[in-house]
């Protein structure tokens, strides 16, 4: 029989991507968040005045606005022990050669360039708070898209950037879009003319490093008319005893007719407060889907959304959490619908293990004059022990009569009938619960690549290594 | 070793009640006995003791594979020795196909024997000759394990499980119950592709009509967690002419109606 020590040992070796390397930078900011630092951000990126204005706005409301009062408990999350900047390297690399040779090290230890070799069409990697490292495939540089980090974004196209640039995610959104929009560092900056097809996804990978640290990569992506691309993030940090935070913005355009995907496996180490905010604005005849995994965490709010522009826009989201011990996750969508005939789905799969919570937090709303409009939303739970739980939070706005909505929720335990049934042709107690949560999340995983979906899988298998019996 | 399958007076309860009180059977490969008996008699409870299920104990007695005594064994190392249970309600596993479960299932033997997991281009070709072997449509395989299956599809799965698990003693859980006359005779088709010199089968029943079918070696009768009569195959053809009453009242035993 294990022992609590062995099963502690093992609960550690669980997370494979805990390991860190020695602190990297060349610059640090003093811990804390104040002027100062968002001024020093804005100054060594060297950015023009309206984004230090901008910066110091959102600053003040950050600062002035309260927690939310909704949600899971933030209490233990100290701003003013968090470090808001650390610059890894000096410039951001086009080869993995010119990457140092640390920060190289530790990509290809998450396999990163060999993925990119292997399927992607585009790479970039971000360290602590800034991109290291982006490349796109040079035919679809030739054709005019645009893979860049955010501030390579804002430097090179700086017409197009300040043209979107917190119009989908405004900073008084919400506090953590404060605190975002304050303190932004790396993220990618995506444009894909009209008409282009990536079939092959775009990659960026997001890794802190070094302990207390806020990592606040923000994203910008506009489709143009008629493209297609699919967009695909990952991310892990090593496991410290003090908290990291991670806040995102990633604000997304879907012109007319085009269709985007943008896939997040979230499996940061259990020491990361992950606040981010994701929003879409789509528009006629557009498509956009959020595809959301999120297995790592200490806690995570998270709910992509949809804002449907235009008549026949699509939004759809997938999203799946994965709670043990000690996590919180609180996750969803919201679908906001504007315009006549436009459609959206909401599929959410939770799975809540030990003392873990994982919850569906979404919204669906349709303004006056959205005739037609059809929203459908199907939210599973599954327990797999007495002690895990889940909550389900739907919120309806509907202001219009010529509607289609339809809520699906369904909560089940993994029962013993399952596991006797499945444990009576061979495999173990361990493997039948496993098999049980991977059917569970089946209907997402059938979405990913299969690269991802693989991934997926195996994390999923880790996270149940050594929790039964 | 003895290739056999040894039931030696075996108690086992629920929380609430004895229902198995000393049954005593023995099945050697190559065999096919089936158990007979009323509602209520313990049957089902018979194969899920044997199999191991956690909601019943075991207070007496011994089951023995092989010379083994699996009692203290879970139900999936009872598994790996051999055993297998066709369930009377075979469970859902939503998400989750047959080919995928199955493939699982097998290599979770093949390690514990210490053989090599089976590739997947093997495994394929050994679940696909089990399909036609079965006459079963190749697209069964890609569908989830029992969800949304008629009653019939369900019993014919359990059948193709049991036939790529290739296991030397089977319990089959009035696998007849619920079938059309049609349904009826494939799975009694299964079950006979199936039946060699290599397998014993325990084919548990309420009815003889699955017995018109898969003609059994010995038929015995189940009353009240005991064995109280075994025979021939022309005691299932007593048993249907003169019924569960008139049987035990020969025998001097109550009814169960009447308890």
């Amino acid at each position: 029989m294990a022992t609590p020590a062995v099963d502690l040992l093992k609960e550690l070796e669980e997370y494979k991507y805990g390991w860190r390397i020695p602190d990297v930078y060349v610059f640090k900011a003093p811990k804390g968040l104040n002027e100062d630092v968002v001024r020093q951000i804005s100054h060594m990126k060297e950015e023009p005045e309206w984004m230090l204005e901008y910066r110091l706005k959102a600053l003040k409301h950050f600062l002035e606005r309260p927690m939310p009062n909704w949600g899971p408990d933030l209490s233990e999350l100290d701003f003013d022990s968090i470090t808001y900047y650390i610059k890894p390297a000096e410039r951001e690399a086009r080869s993995w050669d010119e990457v140092p040779e640390e920060i190289k090290r530790t990509f290809e230890r998450l396999g990163i360039p060999e993925a990119e070799q292997k399927f992607l069409a585009g790479v970039g990697a971000q360290f602590e708070s800034e991109m290291v490292y982006h490349r796109v495939k040079e035919e679809l540089e030739r054709l005019g898209v645009i893979f860049v980090s955010i501030e390579e974004g804002l430097k090179q196209y700086p017409e197009l950037f300040r043209q979107y640039f917190g119009k989908v995610v405004p900073y008084t959104d919400n506090k953590f879009a404060a605190l975002n929009a304050a303190v932004w560092s790396g993220g990618s900056f995506i444009y894909i003319p009209p008409g282009v097809k990536i079939e092959q996804p775009l990659q960026a990978y997001f890794r802190l490093n070094a302990p207390d640290i806020g990592q606040f990569e923000r994203t910008l992506i506009i489709v143009d008319e008629g493209a297609q691309a699919h967009y695909v993030e990952g991310c892990t940090a090593p496991i410290y005893s003090t908290y990291s935070l991670h806040t995102g913005v990633i604000e997304i355009v879907v012109k007319r007719g085009a269709r985007f995907r943008y896939t997040t496996i979230q499996n940061w180490s259990t020491n990361v407060f992950n606040l981010v905010t994701q929003r879409a604005l789509v528009y006629g005849d557009a498509h956009m889907e959020w595809v959301d995994a999120n297995i790592g965490s200490k806690v995570t709010m998270k709910y992509p959304s949809c804002i449907l522009l235009e008549p026949g826009a699509h939004g759809e989201i997938l999203s799946m959490a994965f709670a043990r011990d000690g996590q919180v996750i609180d996750n969803g969508g919201k679908a906001i619908h504007l315009a006549p005939n436009t459609t959206s789905k909401i599929v959410s799969k939770s799975v809540s293990k030990g003392t873990g919570r994982a919850s569906y937090r979404g919204l669906i709303r349709v303004a006056r004059g959205a005739k037609g409009a059809k929203s459908h939303v199907v939210c599973d739970a599954l327990l797999i022990d007495e002690t895990s739980r889940s909550d389900t939070y739907p919120y309806i706005e509907i202001e219009e009569d010529d509607v289609t909505i339809g809520h699906e929720a369904s909560v089940s335990r993994v029962s013993e009938e399952q596991v006797f049934y499945l444990r009576s042709r061979g495999l173990s107690e361990e493997e039948a619960v496993t098999m049980v949560v991977a059917g569970f999340i089946e209907p997402l995983v059938r979405e990913l690549p299969m690269e991802y979906a693989v991934e997926l899988n195996r994390l999923v298998q880790l996270e149940m290594e050594g929790s039964v019996g | 070793m003895s290739e056999v399958l040894e039931i030696r007076n075996l108690h086992a309860r629920t929380e609430e009640r004895e229902i198995l009180k000393g049954v005593n059977l023995t099945i050697r490969k190559g065999e096919v006995h089936a158990l007979m008996g009323p509602n209520g008699a313990g049957k089902s409870t018979l194969a899920y003791v044997l199999m191991g299920h956690p909601a019943y104990e075991v207070t007496e007695g011994e089951v023995l594979l092989n010379g083994t005594n699996i009692l203290e064994l879970d139900p999936e190392e009872r598994a790996h020795l051999g055993l297998f249970l066709a369930f009377q309600y075979p469970v859902a596993v939503p998400g989750v196909t047959i080919a995928n479960f199955l493939r699982a299932a097998l290599n979770a033997k093949r390690k514990a024997r210490g053989e090599d997991e089976i590739s997947v281009f093997e495994f394929r070709k050994l679940l696909m000759e089990k399909l036609r072997m079965l006459k079963m449509d190749p697209s069964f395989a890609g569908r989830y394990v029992n969800d949304g299956f008629s009653g019939g599809e369900k019993k014919r799965a359990e059948i193709l499980q049991m036939a790529v698990l290739d296991p030397e003693f089977a319990i089959l859980d009035e696998t007849d119950s619920g079938l059309d006359i049609d349904a009826l005779r494939i799975v009694a088709q299964g079950i006979n592709a199936l039946r060699g010199p290599e397998r014993g089968f325990l084919i548990i029943t309420h009815y003889k009509r699955i017995l018109d079918h898969v003609r059994p070696d010995f038929v015995h009768v189940l009353v009240d967690g005991r064995v109280v009569r075994s025979g021939g195959p022309e005691l299932a053809d007593e048993l249907e002419a003169k019924g569960y009453e008139e049987i035990l009242r020969e025998l001097g035993l109550a009814t169960p109606a009447a308890v």
